[in-house]
């Protein structure tokens, strides 16, 4: 590990010195309470300095605590010392929520990973940050149920990740986002203090705090257990694979399935270098020479499953669809699935790196925004892959490159801005999923005025008056009434 | 990179909207009217406060994109009435459809098929304030998914006005499911409630339940067989809706409500019991309170918006 930490190139964060005697202080500080879990070694502060997006700069100190009494103790020993904290949950975030900016005491919730109660007479399950969303999902799995939300990620991203990003999936089309699957959440406050937001009963008193705090990325506190709501599992599932071989026909059959009346449980769409890609990798059977196709999901009662099925066959012909395959059983639903909750990982096949995007753009406007996409990542010597919730119109652009390559991060960057652009130029927003945090906070003024986000600084504000809870995230610094989030970022953090 | 993609939603403002923002301006109490139909929600008004009323109209629906646009001033029956010719509706449910948009958001009280369609807040993709400075704010976003900024349309949902007076929603829409039954009987609601794959609606008063399914034709049938032998048969549809008082409780907790008197219809699977008579606000705590406090103060410090109303 380098004594300076890495510059955060084109965030405005540059080189942050360090201080040996106050590192060494608010060790010794945490070790009382944690033990040989409060740690400081290289090995681990590089671990921690990266998520699943491009940037990196290494924390301070990295606890791991096992229960909210050492969140919050960490949370008054971090006040104490003058220096911000960072939750974190797998890493897998996508937008830099979870890179440490201003050498942070990182809280990395991996051992608070136990399903505390499960309560099906009111449909909800107590569970810490640190369980992971598909483990959930499988410890419900006897019972009948499940937690809805279900991104791609799932078999690593945690409930906490998932909470603070709000986070979605494929399945969210008919089901909703995090945020209308957590009934209540025990937080950390900013200031130490423990508090529940939201509850159980049918109508929590007051305001929506709970609302506020889901989507917040670590900014307002952190999450030490959560009631998330249990999804009945649908008596019947069908899983269709259509082909188009032209993208537009494929999108317009999309906005003609919801126009139709129906709301798939799943509505994705694939372009034929993602096709190409999953199928080597997946071998589903994805029709390789088609263009786009459609992975569409119906779930529920039978009767309307299948009425379903035989709408969305009428609309695929209207269409010129190529083929409709119908999974005949389970084993080949999870094939076809298989390919597309693995096709990032598959794009590795055709280039070491890549760099997924996520915008939202009405429906109707989703032909013409890919055909933009693509012509970015041609002007700036990039390959684009497109695999998305087509039925949300969120756009989920790949740019695949090799890092090794002189300038490309750049490219990339200004690719995913044009993109960001093109899609609010469309009516768009700036995220569907993964966020704001570092990524995009710079471009949140192309979609709010001064004034919003100014509106939106006071909101965050009240949780974290003096800037300890995730700084310089998801508000670009000039909307900062007070300058808190600058407070206790150290001298030189930012340039 | 072309300036005008700079703040879109900004530049979006109908005129309607900015003519609202005018009259409510930048000082003075200001009371915001709907329909009066739960007028005192959150305790009396302020007498001193000048009413504004929130603009009306339906300026934007896509049945393809399952999102409507809409003056928060405008009716919940004027827009069920404009959906239900595309086949699709925003499930908001109000006890009396003279309500206005604004007006049941504002309250943040979900309708009576809250356990199919979910809470009230979760239909609402992008709101337009007017806040207490008289500027405008846009929070949320016009697509079915979005997660730019914080979530300001989940806490403006239920503050009751006073935190920003609503100028303009977009509201996620459904379709109208093909069939729908109403079924009543004297079996157990808890036990129908396990039986039966997403109903709409259970509501039970004590001695007896009823049970909306909707959905598929056939699947309603169905579902509608198993309550059979369970102890109900079709009708027309539940009693009148108490719309006095709202306690809320844990959905297991409802079972206490068993052999207690008094005139009450609960929602099983919720926890929300409807009564005649008023039930007093439920406290929170301390912390929350502070919380909710200082928002007030940030947002509103000379306390302008809906004097006299408490949202906790
Ligand atoms: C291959 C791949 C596919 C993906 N697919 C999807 C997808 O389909 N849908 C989708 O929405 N996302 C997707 N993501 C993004 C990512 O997985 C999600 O955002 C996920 O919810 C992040 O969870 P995490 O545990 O990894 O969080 P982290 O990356 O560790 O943290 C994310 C944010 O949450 C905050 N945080 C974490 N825990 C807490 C806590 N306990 N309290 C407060 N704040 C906390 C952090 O500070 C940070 O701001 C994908 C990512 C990858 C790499
Ligand atoms: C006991 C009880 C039971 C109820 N049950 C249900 C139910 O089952 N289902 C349901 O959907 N609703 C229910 N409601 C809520 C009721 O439907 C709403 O109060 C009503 O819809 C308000 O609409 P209105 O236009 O008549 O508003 P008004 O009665 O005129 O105003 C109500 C409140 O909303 C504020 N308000 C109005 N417009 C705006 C705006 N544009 N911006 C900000 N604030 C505004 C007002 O200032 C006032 O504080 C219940 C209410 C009560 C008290």
């Amino acid at each position: 590990m380098p004594s300076r930490s890495a510059v955060l190139v084109g965030y405005g964060l540059g080189v942050v010195s360090e201080d040996a005697a106050a590192d060494a202080a608010l060790l010794a500080d945490l070790r009382r309470v944690l033990g040989s879990r409060a740690r400081d070694n290289d090995f681990e502060r590089g671990l921690y300095s990266r998520d699943g997006s491009i940037e990196g700069s290494p924390p301070a100190i990295v606890c791991l605590p096992e229960t909210a009494a050492e969140v919050a103790e960490i949370v008054r020993i971090c006040r104490r010392h003058g220096r911000p904290f960072l939750a974190r949950g797998s890493g897998t975030g996508l937008a830099g929520g979870a890179v440490p900016v201003g050498r942070p005491v990182v809280v990395a919730t991996s051992k608070m990973d136990r399903i505390v109660e499960v309560d099906t007479a009111n449909r909800v399950a107590w569970v810490e940050p640190g369980v992971l969303n598909l483990d959930l999902s499988r410890a419900l799995a006897p019972q009948g149920f499940h937690f809805a939300p279900d991104p791609s990620s799932q078999q690593v991203c945690s409930i906490g990740g998932n909470i603070a990003n709000n986070s979605g999936g494929p399945h969210c089309l008919a089901y909703g986002v995090t945020t209308a699957h957590i009934a209540a959440l025990e937080v950390v406050l900013p200031s130490g203090e423990t508090t529940t937001l939201g509850g159980v009963e049918a109508e929590p008193a007051g305001l929506d705090l709970r609302g506020l705090f889901v989507g917040s990325e670590g900014t307002m506190g952190i999450a030490t257990k959560a009631a998330v709501r249990l999804t009945p599992n649908a008596p019947a599932v069908r899983t269709l694979l259509l082909d188009f071989d032209d993208v537009s026909e494929g999108s317009a059959a999309v906005s003609a399935i919801i126009a139709a009346g129906l709301v798939p449980s799943a509505l994705e769409m694939m372009d034929q270098r993602a096709i190409e890609i999953v199928e080597a990798f997946a071998h589903a059977g994805y029709p390789t020479g088609a263009a786009a196709v459609l992975l569409v999901e119906l779930d529920g009662l039978p009767g309307g499953v299948e009425a379903g099925v035989d709408i969305v066959r009428e609309v695929a012909l209207k269409h010129h669809v190529g083929h409709v395959r119908v999974a005949a059983d389970d084993e080949e639903r999870a094939l076809l699935w298989k390919g597309r909750k693995n096709a990032f990982g598959a794009v590795a096949r055709i280039k070491p790196d890549y760099y997924l995007h996520d915008t939202v753009v009405p429906r109707s406007r989703l032909t013409e925004v890919l055909e933009k996409v693509y012509r970015i990542a041609d002007a700036y010597d990039l390959i684009a892959v497109n695999v998305f919730h087509a039925g949300d119109g969120n756009l989920h652009p790949i740019l695949a490159f090799d890092r090794r390559q002189p300038g490309v991060d750049e490219r990339v960057k200004a690719a995913g801005r044009d993109i960001v652009a093109a899609s609010i130029e469309a009516g768009g927003v700036l995220s569907g999923e993964h966020g704001i945090g570092l990524e995009k906070r710079d471009y949140m003024g192309m979609l709010f005025s001064a004034h919003d986000m100014y509106t939106q600084d006071l909101v965050r504000e009240t949780f974290d008056p003096d800037g300890f809870a995730n700084p310089l995230k998801v508000i670009p610094t000039g909307s900062r009434c007070s300058d808190s989030f600058h407070q206790h970022v150290p001298e030189g953090a930012w340039v | 990179m072309s300036d005008q993609v700079t703040a879109s939603l900004a530049s979006r403002i109908a005129p309607e909207v900015a003519e609202f923002a005018g009259v409510v301006g930048e000082s003075g109490p200001v009371a915001v009217v709907g329909a009066r139909t739960h007028w005192h929600v959150g305790g009396a008004a302020d007498a001193g406060a000048r009413e504004v009323q929130a603009p009306c109209g339906i300026w934007e629906h896509e049945p393809s994109e399952m999102t409507v646009r809409c003056g928060a001033g405008t009716t919940v029956a004027e827009l069920g009435t404009h959906l239900a010719r595309t086949g699709q509706m925003v499930p908001l449910d109000p006890v009396d459809a003279a309500a206005t948009v604004g007006g049941v958001l504002a309250c943040g009280f979900s309708g009576h098929r809250r356990l199919r369609y979910g809470y009230v807040r979760d239909l609402v993709l992008q709101t337009r304030h007017v806040d207490a400075t008289g500027k405008v704010v846009t929070a949320g976003g016009p697509t079915v998914k979005n997660v730019s900024g914080y979530d300001l349309p989940r806490l403006l949902v239920g503050s009751l006005g006073t935190l920003g007076l609503l100028a303009e929603v977009i509201l996620r829409t459904l379709p109208v499911p093909p069939a729908a039954q109403w079924l009543v009987g004297d079996g157990d609601p808890f036990a129908a409630f396990d039986l039966l794959y997403r109903p709409s609606s259970i509501l039970w008063n004590g001695s007896h339940a009823w049970i909306l399914l909707e959905g598929d034709p056939v699947d309603v049938a169905a579902e509608a067989a198993k309550l059979v032998p369970a102890g109900f048969d079709p009708c027309d549809g539940p009693p009148p809706i108490p719309g006095t008082g709202r306690e809320s409780m844990r959905p297991s907790d409802l079972r206490v409500l068993a052999g207690t008197g008094g005139e009450w219809l609960a929602e099983v699977g919720i926890g929300l019991v409807h009564r005649h008579e008023p039930v007093p606000a439920a406290p929170v705590s301390s912390a929350n309170a502070a919380l909710m406090d200082q928002l007030k103060q940030r947002l509103d410090p000379d306390h302008r918006l809906n004097p006299g109303r408490r949202a906790w």
